[in-house]
């Protein structure tokens, strides 16, 4: 009762309506104990310093602020520790993940949407996650996926990235992050739509895919908008293969439907937290409204802003559907490949 | 000369106390197997958060520094190299420390550090647009042809029997396959759950060091470790100042050579220490003593890792393109403080750009103060009881395998590797290539699919690999370190003939 006390006090105005929530689903849980009494784990199935884990740290940075300035508990003071468990694009870690952590609320992960769902319909046997044992808890971050060219290419628009591809099929290289990423699931929607077979080679992460542009290893790119944006002085950004352009990073580059190729939103790389299937009810509640109102915060955006990762806050419920969606239709565009 | 405008900004009491502190920890750190300069400046980004960008970046940039000579003190001491960098350092360092020569080698790696640091960084402030072009030249193919090389000089590493560091490389090489194909995702020779994720390089680092030293330190036989306790010596700071700077052709070898690795985007320290001994070796007018404690290849292994540090940020800063691993950390570091890399770093944010680019140069004169001054103590290390040593040598062992992905598997694998090499030890196998073999696998099957594939679209493999300015000269350098390896394996063989021809000779 002391340690509610003391929360109560140190707990300003804004924050105390989520307090109050967090304490009411709490006791009414099971009776014995208030979720969460100890720290959360936070697997992150990319290394160190890559971009997931560089966002997941600053997203999950006030969970545990109780100071006085600060503005409330957002996960019950405990905080969030990430662990990282690189390997194989993300398999190594997700499918620890899917079979080991337990459905408690304590032991959670950072999810890459397409890449995840993408695994899961490209290699059955081998991986053993899913969209039906994993739960999602909230959406922080939306990257959508851009097409860049060299400062110094022949190609100006995708009209003529198009025009060339279709004159010289299986010649145009287009770097990207890796397989079954989103920067992979755009260039197969671009051949797919387009009709045209531009190769594409996967560069190992997304740095090394822009380098591989600005120092002309291959011809074309699809990377992260928020990479892209960054060296923009030593790029065309040709298209963004989202449903609308980025009016806060790239307002003058229009959106490939603009430009006449119907790729919609699907390769946009969402970053999020879930939890495993079987997670009670009111600990993923609790979990979603708590992330949520934590992404929101002033000093996470301002601290996501400065470093140019476009952020898209979303609930439980819209993940689910987003979730579901993106699972149908790469069942489908994935279908077509084999 | 725009530097020196900003000297007097890392003299400020915080900025002074952090890079002091920053430097002390990241030689702890660095000391520590498994503690990599990448794992420590990836631990320390959260740390940054809350503080001013300057001192943010000045205390992740003191790290790097620090860290990378920090490995050398366990690698020269129990023979344990802190990170996959100060590989090279072990080989005559370690030996130096059995003779009771300790406290030298160490001297020796910081005074070498300290210079092959400056130099690095003194590259990084002036050669910066031209060196950041360089950079972008080195595609899949150069990139090949660069692990190539390093293969070249695998054999030489085999303490002796080019035979045996051939074999003991391919062992490398095929470990470097197990787990998931890097570019096209198949798994491969993954028999147990433990090998899903392949072997992490820093897993098998401590293994195969570590691990057979326990055990050597345990078989009572051999106990004793061998350490000349009487020959103890206090060297002198000064007379070591002397002897390195006297070395001239081990420290322009070294410095160059990592130079040159620190530019590559993706190369990395521990190719940088390597090619640096080996070419320091075969320029040597006695290369058997290398490998028995010979200071010059401490001096330009040390060397070349630490100007490493400089040219590794240049296509950082300038492209956002990482030259090393750790450099792709601290990009994350420098993002966070909403610092883009690109030319605004130098125009808008050149305060906080050059003050970090200072704090470099001063960090490498703190990390030799502080590296020297804790060198005296090193005697300490090297009297501890076997026992003592082999149970702190196992802890150390397990925590830094563990904290690399947080992995029992990690773990698993390195005692079996470790147990596997104290045997092969026995019939005169030896590490260094093995791991090495471990490291270039993964970077040549990587460029060279990649490659592949690059060049079906364009003329084919044969004319992409095989043109280019870089290419070539990265070509005839391997096949300048071929020969020169038959070269002088063959002068040896006809002097070991002379030798058994003439005994009375070989003995005068």
């Amino acid at each position: 009762m002391m340690r509610s006390l003391l929360k109560y006090k140190l707990s300003t105005t804004l924050a105390s309506s989520l307090m109050l929530f967090s304490l009411s689903t709490a006791t009414s849980a099971d009776g014995h104990s208030e979720f969460p009494d100890r720290p959360i784990s936070l697997t992150v199935a990319y290394g160190a310093g890559g971009a997931t884990d560089f966002q997941a740290r600053i997203v999950t940075m006030m969970s545990a602020k109780t100071d006085k300035d600060d503005k409330g508990v957002y996960l019950g003071g405990q905080p969030i520790v990430v662990i990282n468990k690189p390997g194989a694009g993300g398999q190594v870690g997700w499918n620890r993940f899917a079979t080991k952590a337990k459905p408690t609320g304590y032991e959670l992960a950072a999810y890459n949407i397409p890449h995840f769902i993408a695994q899961s319909i490209a290699f059955p046997d081998k991986v053993k996650y899913n969209i039906d044992n994993l739960e999602p808890i909230a959406n922080w971050g939306a990257d959508p996926a851009v097409f860049i060219v060299n400062k110094d290419s022949e190609f100006n628009s995708m009209k003529e990235v198009i025009e060339y591809a279709k004159a010289n099929p299986g010649k145009l290289t287009v770097s990207g992050a890796g397989l079954y990423v989103g920067h992979h699931i755009a260039a197969l929607q671009l051949n797919k739509v387009a009709e045209v077979d531009m190769k594409y080679v996967p560069a190992g992460g997304g740095v090394k895919a822009l380098q591989f542009v600005l120092g002309g290893q291959t011809m074309a790119g699809v990377n992260n908008l928020s990479d892209a944006y960054r060296s923009r002085d030593k790029l065309k950004i040709l298209g963004v293969m989202d449903l609308q352009r980025s009016e806060e990073f790239l307002p003058d580059v229009p959106t490939l439907m603009e430009q006449g190729y119907d790729v919609d939103d699907s390769s946009v790389n969402f970053r999020g937290i879930m939890a495993p299937k079987g997670t009670p009810d009111e600990v993923l509640e609790f979990l979603a409204k708590g992330s949520e109102a934590m992404f929101g915060d002033g000093r996470v955006i301002g601290k996501m802003k400065a470093g140019g990762s476009p952020m898209r806050v979303m609930s439980r419920a819209d993940v689910q559907a987003m979730w579901k969606k993106r699972q149908t239709y790469l069942e489908g565009l994935l279908q077509d490949l084999k | 000369m725009e530097f020196l405008q900003y000297f007097g900004e890392v003299f400020t009491l915080t900025h002074f106390m952090i890079l002091v502190g920053g430097t002390v920890g990241g030689l702890i750190l660095g000391a520590t197997p498994g503690l990599s300069p990448t794992m420590a400046v990836a631990l320390l980004i959260p740390f940054t958060f809350q503080m001013e960008p300057t001192a943010s970046l000045i205390l992740l940039g003191a790290v790097y520094t620090s860290t990378v000579a920090g490995g050398a003190v366990s690698g020269i001491l129990v023979n344990i190299p802190g990170a996959p960098a100060n590989i090279a350092t072990v080989m005559d360092g370690h030996p130096m420390a059995k003779q009771g020569r300790a406290t030298e080698a160490l001297h020796y790696c910081f005074i070498s550090s300290l210079i092959g640091g400056v130099i690095g960084v003194f590259l990084l402030i002036f050669f910066t647009p031209p060196l950041a072009d360089l950079a972008l030249k080195f595609g899949p193919a150069e990139l090949f042809w660069v692990s190539i090389f390093g293969v070249t000089i695998i054999a030489s590493l085999g303490g002796g029997s080019v035979i045996k560091g051939l074999i003991a490389g391919a062992v490398g090489i095929w470990i470097s396959t197990i787990g998931y194909n890097p570019v096209l995702g198949e798994e491969r020779f993954a028999f147990s759950e433990h090998l899903t994720g392949g072997v992490h390089i820093i897993a098998a680092l401590i293994g195969l060091f570590a691990i057979p030293q326990v055990l050597t330190l345990l078989d009572s036989k051999t106990a004793g470790g061998g350490v000349e306790m009487n020959a103890m010596e206090n060297h002198s700071i000064w007379q070591s100042f002397k002897y390195t700077l006297s070395r001239v052709r081990a420290l322009t070898i070294g410095t160059v050579t990592g130079s040159i690795v620190g530019i590559i985007p993706g190369a990395g320290g521990q190719i940088a220490g390597l090619v640096a001994y080996d070419q320091t070796r075969k320029t040597s007018k006695d290369s058997s003593r290398f490998g028995k404690g010979e200071p010059d290849g401490v001096i330009a292994a040390e060397s070349a890792n630490n100007a490493m540090v400089g040219p590794s940020l240049v296509p950082l800063l300038t492209l956002g393109i990482p030259g090393s691993p750790t450099a792709a950390v601290l990009l994350g570091g420098l993002l966070i403080n909403g610092l883009f890399p690109g030319p605004d770093l130098f125009t808008v944010h050149s305060a906080v750009t050059w003050t970090f680019i200072d704090s470099l140069l001063v960090g490498q004169v703190l990390m030799m103060v502080f590296g020297l001054s804790i060198s005296r103590y090193s005697r300490f290390v090297t009297r501890i009881p076997n026992h003592v040593m082999a149970a702190a040598v196992t802890i150390l062992a397990v925590f830094g395998t563990y904290s690399v992905q947080n992995s029992l598997s990690d773990v698993i694998v390195m005692f079996t590797l470790g147990i596997g090499m104290y045997f092969i030890a026995k019939i005169g196998f030896s590490p260094a290539p093995l791991v090495l073999g471990l490291i270039l696998g993964q970077l040549t099957e990587t460029n060279f699919l990649q490659g592949s594939m690059i060049a079906d679209s364009m003329d084919g493999p044969w004319v992409y690999f095989f043109s280019g300015t870089i290419n070539l000269i990265l070509i005839a350098l391997c096949v300048l370190s071929i020969g020169f390896s038959i070269y002088s394996e063959m002068r040896e063989n006809r002097r070991r003939a002379q030798a058994v021809t003439h005994p009375n000779e070989e003995a005068a």
